[in-house]
């Protein structure tokens, strides 16, 4: 998922203590906010925009492209449903803890209505000079600039220092697509990648991925016919093993899902993969030239 | 999180998911009460939250309450996969004509739930799954319609049993993904299922994990089983009261981070830069205004000799979590050198905090910061060893 500065987004759970603070840095940012929705709390205004009790009321009174969702976790389900029903195309969901059966529920519901959905447990997305979404610092200039690198990360912490060593090496993002930490995901590795190889701006793409689950392996076979060069950093592979419960996720992943699988899937995709963040830049001065 | 075989078989007698007959004991003469009343032959289960339990000795076979006893005595006290016995299930030992496998798991792949069936189950499934994949049947579930009949038929069918058989697998498949569905499972596992050689089906073990972000709609859960078994070291079990995410491990940099990306990235630089981590410590998330009590975790471990922080704000702010750290490291005056690395939402605000308050400057970059924690530790490390030696 991308986002442009034409399109109109609306903020669910404006009203809350990280919703309006967030607001008001994602139009510090250029993003084109129209409203707010809070259930209960409609007819007020709140960083600057007017309030609704629903997403079906907002539609009514404006064109909306995108919902962030700044909501707590037992009501993120209702309130994404509430914007895929009103026709919303574009969902961020930002909420961690989400419970899964309620995000299975939320993904299978988009599906149907051909609703494209970026996390959940994702800080958002940023397109530097245009647009910022979510809970980035797209107001940094020294983490984010405009630039001809795509960045894909499951982690807002991580992703955010990967953004920075970007732009101490020299470089800047076309794109900073988190998709999010939580194992179900709206938006895959897979996914972003088919985004950014599409996206003109984006000359190559840095991956953040982390160890667990099989985003990376899964991306490799499609990174391997991208004409884009690709680096990527896998964050965990120090880690101890994890102790596993049961057999079933054994009998569905197999033996992928750690750090050595997912090296050993993008190297043999022809993806340079990174001891430590800071080698971004050498990495990339090969692949792509500052722009 | 993970429920222990006696719980899970408690959430599978209320799906009506019948189980040998059993008791749980803690004690060996508890054990050979129960055992004299289920019959000559029992078993004896170690409750503790491991897939290789049975492999690693935690599972014993005994004839009569005696040997019931003998084997009670040899497993409570008794170390299995890590984790200490102090609960064993005694149940009735069953004669088995048929080990089946039945699961209902949450599936990243088709981002709904999975079903998977197999006519050969038992503890060494993987195993089986792995040499001839077509022994595991699944079937993908469209959650807003839930499982079809024709699905749970699809995964029995054609596998030999007798029809009578058939329509009770069919029905059984039904209440576990439905057990699955009202508890918020992430998984719900019975391996093996059993056909008893009086044509019985068994649950003969289970592995239920409960979705802990879904905690707050089943209070009576939450009250049933808590938090879960109790396991870690002292640390890690203060930390979970605290609500925060603590790893203890045998180096001695400690490691205070947020957010868990950023925090394995700072333990992989640790490794890169020839140290060892003592431990992985994230505040992120909801958890970025607990420096205080975060650091006061990090410190107490006895094995730190210097800390790294390293803050990089998104959502969690860096400002709110060094101010906490100040004032944590104001408090506790630690002895060990601190190395800052703090960039991100809040950055100027942070920068200064720690100019103004500890006259101390965070490193340009997160690797310098890295580096000097490591030599630090490797330092005080030598001069302990010399202390040691001299």
């Amino acid at each position: 998922m991308l986002v442009s500065r034409e399109e109109n987004v609306i903020v669910q759970g404006i009203t809350g203590k990280q919703g309006s603070f967030w607001s008001e840095r994602m139009i510090e940012c250029g993003t084109s906010i129209v409203a707010g929705v809070s259930p209960g709390k409609g007819g007020r205004v709140a960083a600057g925009v007017p309030v609704y009790d629903s997403v079906a009321a907002a539609v009514r009174e404006h064109r909306v492209d995108v919902s962030v969702l700044f909501v707590p976790p037992l009501a993120a389900r209702d309130g994404a449903l509430d914007a895929i029903e009103s026709g919303v195309s574009k969902i961020v969901l930002l909420t961690e803890h989400v419970p899964y059966h309620d995000v299975m529920q939320v993904l299978a519901a988009a599906a149907q209505r051909g609703t494209q959905v970026l996390g959940p447990n994702t800080a958002g997305l940023v397109v530097p000079g245009e647009v910022s979404i979510g809970i980035l610092p797209g107001f940094a200039s020294n983490i984010f600039k405009p630039g001809n690198i795509g960045v894909i990360s499951r982690s807002g912490s991580l992703g955010t220092l990967m953004a920075l060593n970007l732009v101490n090496a020299g470089y800047g993002q076309s794109a900073f697509i988190g998709i999010g930490g939580d194992p179900i995901l709206g938006t895959t590795t897979l996914d972003a990648l088919c985004t950014l190889n599409d996206d003109p701006r984006t000359e190559a793409v840095v991956l953040v991925g982390e160890i667990g689950g099989t985003l990376e392996e899964d991306a490799s076979e499609y990174i391997a016919s991208m004409d884009k060069p690709v680096v990527a950093f896998i964050a965990g592979r120090s880690a101890p093993p994890d102790r596993r419960m049961g057999h079933a996720g054994a009998i569905v992943t197999g033996d992928r899902g750690s750090g050595d699988s997912k090296v050993r899937a993008l190297t043999a995709a022809g993806v340079q993969v990174l001891d430590v963040p800071s080698q971004v830049g050498a990495a990339l001065r090969s692949a792509a030239q500052p722009s | 999180m993970n429920l222990l075989e006696h719980q899970g078989k408690q959430l599978l007698a209320r799906a009506e998911i019948r189980s040998p007959r059993g008791s749980l004991v803690r004690s060996a003469d508890e054990a050979a009460e129960v055992a004299a009343t289920l019959g000559r032959k029992v078993v004896l289960k170690s409750q503790v939250p491991s897939g290789k339990r049975g492999k690693a000795g935690g599972i014993a076979f005994a004839e009569g309450p005696d040997q019931a006893k003998q084997e009670a005595e040899r497993l409570l006290g008794s170390y299995i996969a890590g984790y200490p016995v102090t609960e064993l299930l005694v149940e009735q030992g069953i004669d088995i004509a048929h080990e089946l496998y039945l699961a209902v798991l949450n599936d990243p792949a088709s981002k709904g739930p999975l079903v998977l069936f197999s006519s050969a189950g038992g503890a060494d499934i993987e195993e089986i799954n792995a040499a001839a994949p077509n022994k595991v049947r699944s079937t993908k579930v469209d959650v807003l319609r839930g499982l079809s009949v024709t699905q749970a038929r699809e995964l029995v069918d054609g596998h030999g049993f007798a029809p009578s058989t058939v329509g009770e697998l069919v029905n059984l498949v039904f209440r576990i993904y439905e057990l699955y569905r009202e508890v918020d499972a992430e998984l719900v596992e019975v391996n093996p299922l059993v056909i008893t050689t009086s044509g019985v089906l068994l649950a003969l073990d289970s592995k239920i994990s409960l979705d802990p972000g879904a905690r707050a709609r089943h209070p009576e859960l939450v009250e049933r089983f808590g938090d879960g078994p109790a396991r870690g070291t002292e640390l890690e079990r203060r930390a979970r009261e605290l609500g925060l995410q603590f790893i203890e491990l045998d180096g001695d940099v400690g490691i205070l981070a947020n957010g868990a990306g950023l925090t394995m990235t700072t333990l992989d630089a640790v490794h890169h830069y020839g140290g060892k981590p003592a431990n992985f410590l994230e505040i992120g998330g909801d958890a970025y205004t607990k420096a205080v009590s975060a650091l006061r975790l990090a410190l107490d471990n006895p094995r730190v000799r210097s800390l790294l922080v390293n803050f990089c704000g998104a959502f969690a702010r860096t400002d709110v979590m060094t101010g906490g750290v100040v004032e944590a490291i104001k408090e506790l005056r630690p002895e060990i050198p601190v190395f800052f690395s703090v960039h991100g939402t809040g950055e100027a605000e942070a920068v200064a905090l720690l100019r103004d308050e500890l006259g101390v400057e965070p490193y340009e970059n997160m690797d310098d910061a890295v580096r000097a924690a490591v030599t630090a530790a490797g330092t005080a490390r030598e001069a302990a060893r010399q202390g040691t030696v001299g």
